[in-house]
């Protein structure tokens, strides 16, 4: 199928979305749509999937203009999306959820279940896609429920298919995973698009990319030729730096210190077992590991959001469990939580009163009982341009906003503390390359200024770029820290369970750090 | 700690104390004490059999039922069965009901069948009125107007029932009275998108008010309009002569059967039917029921305006099938009762059903324990009916599975 949009314009109040967006995408072709957060991908992807309607333009399908005015008329059109919610009962089986909407019935209306589940089967062996017809959809792991978003825009005979960042929810083998089904879907004849703004996915998986900048196509490129930089100027509009700038660290006293943490779930069965982790001054300690190893615990117990049930935790030499959340949160400890929905913003409020969670009663945003809202304005202001927040204002919502944009918020508060030690978990989950480039600094930033850093992430990537020492992760036990360098594919094989012994040999870990002087750090980088 | 292991410990020890209960209080003191237990009815027409009565030792008997019940609370004690602590729960206290019946009736007899009799006639508004909201719930409104559809239907159907001295008729009418609320609260939660408790609250003060006045302003001095004709029980050949099942079975008035056939339909249309996959749909996540092309707003009107037809039947049983007229907020309280039963039956009809035969049970014994001295008052006793559900409602219900969009509003771009 072929699709042409042209002159798509959509306006929200405040921002222009989409400005006269012009695209072709060709007949088995994977195009890539890149862009950062709240370029107007997705809204460009909504109104094609008849969510939103267009202000001005027109789309043509094999070259005659289609009216879309509601998924019902993209999806008899040929259009098919896999959301970046998954548009997915949880309740219901894989094939209630595939065939919702176009059920198979027998006489009076009752649901034929056995042809569901066999018409199910057939697509997915059909496809290479493997899914149980019965199971519920909430049990299955992120990657089958994609699966699922994936056959049922096939069983509703999809001839183009709208991936919306499908990857962000994926751990790296999903993703390999992914992207061997969306070359077998091209190669049976079938348009993708691909939307993310991971340079490195569109370079592994896109036949061609058009770039998206500030609701506009900024320029079209070829995937074989253009580098990753150019791809990133491209997508920011002025030139990137895409490898972290850092210099050896200058380790100092220990701030943060783990003690044989042990957790156990309700079940009993363990979340944690017996972790230590030192944390000094000017370092940054990063944590690897597949999500769900425990990381989650780990941050919960160091910034004193939960009581290990053994072991303990020191700031500064004081045990967390003698000192107040407020008292910790006032006193030197700054967390970029995991989940920002749950942990990190108050969505419905401003921007400007999410930048001031934790300090709105102190000086200078309330003095005598009042609020200073002149004040409290000028910071969010400031934090707004510094971090490149995109928003029409400061007093806007920030549930309003991507999630990218969402995450430059909870960063500009927990960053512009006085902190002693920072707890980052996935600190650019969701977030674009020149977002990414300026957390990053100013995560390095910090430890040059002599806060303890701990991050948190999934992104081998980025545990790379930033760490001075890398502990492992996996089913709630710690590996390390060890030293920087470290070998990339030995990170991965710990993740995956290995032991590192057997990796690295007679290789120390280092719990409380080199003893003797400061390693020389190579800035190798892969 | 794990919330289903907690609650079903909770009423495992609520269980225990129960069955402690009824073994030291009912059954040890009561040695050699008779109970007679008729099981014929002074109720019915039918009387196809004659199986007399009955005469039950209370120590035995209630020593049974208290043990029971003592199993019941180690099971749920020592065993995990987190989809079935509402059922055994109930179970247990449905036991205690029948040992305290049986020891208030000592010396003296208990009309057995004719318990049953009423505990299913007592049900039957309640039942109604869980299913519209069961309804209402699986498609995300919410439908606290339940006890306002039930006044309203009462209101019209002893009026029109009045006039045209056709009981169906009647019905007919409380089933557009209950329509006439669901319309509202759809008119409110679905298209402008008010908050459904505050919707729901508004529209029972304004059906309660309403039906007041008009009683006192009009009914009151043209009783003409307050004499109806009622439902009687109409006998199904064949079946009604079973001994015990008969009575209490197919010998009941046509809303009874309409109501358990309500329960049986809906129970098949919600989980089995391409209209109940999608109002599900449409009640955990309307926008994926959307991009497949449902019509979100049309469902959820559907699914109202069918519990306005359900509660206004269950309004029209009061006032022409209870009863034979209309009494200010005759309703009493059975809208919430019948809220209480839908959550206790955790959304399904089945469900709903069971938890308004207890709650039924319970009615017709506080009805029941009236014609016997147990040294408690009768207004009292007449209470039973709103404790047991207090209990049903701060134990069994417990963690509850809801509807993933339930009271959200949902519009499109």
């Amino acid at each position: 199928m072929e699709l042409e949009l042209r002159g798509i314009t959509k306006r929200f109040p405040g921002v222009i979305a989409n400005d006269h967006v012009d695209l072709r995408v060709t007949d088995g072709e994977i195009h890539g749509l890149l862009g950062e957060n709240g370029a107007g991908k997705s809204t460009l992807m909504n109104i094609l999937y008849g969510l939103y309607s267009a202000d001005e333009g027109e789309i043509l399908i094999d070259g005659s203009p289609v009216e879309l005015d509601g998924p019902a008329d993209a999806i008899a059109a040929g259009i098919g999306m896999v959301h970046q919610h998954f548009m997915l009962v949880p309740v219901f089986t894989v094939a209630e959820n595939i065939t919702l909407g176009t059920e198979m019935v027998r006489p009076g209306g009752r649901l034929d279940r056995s042809a569901a589940d066999d018409a199910v089967r057939e697509l997915s062996v059909r496809h290479g896609l493997p899914v149980e017809p019965d199971a519920v959809v909430e049990n299955l792991p992120v990657g089958l429920q994609q699966r699922v978003e994936i056959l049922k825009a096939l069983y509703r005979d999809a001839q183009l298919l709208i991936l919306d960042e499908p990857t962000a929810v994926l751990t790296p083998p999903e993703a390999d995973d992914l992207f061997e089904a969306m070359a077998s879907l091209r190669d049976d004849g079938r348009s993708l698009v691909f939307i993310s703004h991971k340079l490195r996915e569109h370079r592994a998986i896109a036949d061609r990319i058009s770039v998206l900048r500030r609701g506009r196509i900024v320029g079209t490129a070829d995937p074989r030729e253009a580098s990753e930089q150019e791809l990133a100027d491209l997508m920011v509009g002025r030139p990137v730096d895409l490898v972290v700038d850092k210099t050896p660290s200058a380790a100092g006293d220990v701030v943060l210190e783990a003690r044989g943490l042990g957790v156990v779930d309700d079940e009993g069965s363990p979340l944690l077992t017996d972790v230590d982790l030192a944390v000094r001054r000017g370092e940054i300690v990063a944590v690897a590991g597949v999500e769900g190893n425990g990381q989650g615990t780990l941050v919960a117990c160091v910034t004193g959001l939960r009581s290990p049930d053994s072991g303990s935790v020191t700031l500064r030499g004081t045990d967390l469990s003698a000192t107040s959340r407020v008292d910790l949160l006032r006193g030197g400890i700054g967390h970029v939580p995991e989940d920002r929905n749950r942990d990190g913003l108050v969505g419905p409020m401003s921007i400007a009163e999410n930048l001031i969670l934790d300090h709105w009663d102190a000086e200078p945003y309330a003095s005598r009982g009042l609020l200073q809202f002149a004040t409290i304005r000028r910071h969010a202001d400031e934090a707004v341009e510094a971090y490149d927040i995109r928003t029409p204002s400061s007093a806007t919502s920030a549930g309003s906003l991507s999630g990218g944009n969402q995450q430059k918020v909870v960063v500009a508060r927990e960053f512009d503390k006085d902190n002693d030690l920072l707890v980052a978990a996935q600190p650019t989950r969701g977030v674009d390359v020149g977002s990414i480039e300026y957390i990053h600094k100013r995560i390095v930033q910090e430890r040059d200024g002599g806060t303890a850093v701990l991050i948190v992430s999934s992104e081998l990537d980025e545990v790379l770029a930033l760490a001075d020492r890398v502990a492992v992760m996996f089913h709630g036990r710690l590996m390390g820290p060890f030293d920087m360098p470290i070998d990339k594919s030995a990170i991965g094989q710990m993740m995956a369970g290995a032991d590192p012994a057997d990796i690295l040999g007679d290789r120390p870990a280092t719990p409380d750090g080199p003893t003797a002087d400061v390693d020389a750090i190579d800035e190798e980088q892969s | 700690m794990n919330p289903h292991v907690t609650r079903s410990r909770r009423f495992g020890v609520v269980a225990a104390v129960l069955g402690a209960l009824v073994i030291g209080f009912f059954a040890l003191p009561n040695a050699g004490v008779i109970t007679e237990v008729s099981l014929e009815s002074r109720l019915a027409g039918a009387d196809g059999s004659r199986i007399g009565s009955i005469d039950v030792p209370i120590l035995v008997v209630t020593l049974l039922i208290g043990l029971a019940v003592l199993a019941l609370a180690a099971l749920l004690l020592t065993v995990r069965l987190p989809d079935h602590v509402n059922v055994v729960g109930g179970a247990a206290v449905g036991l205690f009901v029948v040992a305290f019946l049986l020891w208030a009736a000592r010396g003296d007899t208990l009309f057995a069948v004719d318990l049953a009799r009423l505990s299913l006639r007592s049900a039957v508004p309640l039942t109604l009125g869980a299913l519209a909201g069961v309804l209402c719930e699986r498609a995300a409104v919410v439908n606290i107007a339940i006890e306002g559809q039930l006044l309203a239907g009462a209101f019209t159907a002893v009026v029109v029932a009045s006039v045209t001295a056709s009981p169906m008729a009647g019905a007919g009418a409380g089933i557009l009275g209950g329509v006439v609320i669901a319309a509202m609260l759809g008119l409110l939660s679905i298209k402008f998108s008010t908050d459904q408790i505050v919707a729901g609250v508004v529209l029972i003060v304004f059906a309660a008010g309403l039906t007041s006045f008009l009683a006192s302003q009009w009914l009151s001095t043209s009783p003409e309009m307050n004499s109806p004709a009622t439902f009687s029980a109409v006998e199904i050949a064949g079946l009604s002569s079973i001994p015990v099942l008969g009575p209490i079975l197919f010998d009941q008035s046509l809303l009874v059967y309409a109501t358990l056939v309500a329960v049986v339909g809906l129970q098949v249309a919600i989980f089995r039917t391409r209209w109940g996959l999608r109002l599900r749909a449409v009640g955990e996540h309307p926008k994926a029921a959307d991009t497949v092309g449902i019509n979100v707003s049309r469902t959820r009107w559907l699914a109202v305006l069918a519990g306005g037809v359900l509660a206004g039947l269950g309004g029209a049983f009061l006032s022409i099938d209870a009863a034979s007229s209309f009494t200010e907020d005759m309703s009493a309280g059975k809208g919430f009762i019948a809220l209480a039963a839908m959550l206790a039956g955790r959304y399904n009809p089945r469900g709903a059903f069971g938890a308004a035969m207890l709650f039924g049970l319970a009615e017709a014994s506080a009805r029941a324990l009236q014609g016997f001295d147990v040294g408690i008052p009768s207004q009292l006793l007449l209470a039973i009916p709103y404790v047991v559900t207090i209990i049903v409602v701060s134990g069994l219900i417990g963690r509850l599975r809801i509807p993933g969009a339930s009271g959200q509003h949902y519009a499109t771009e």
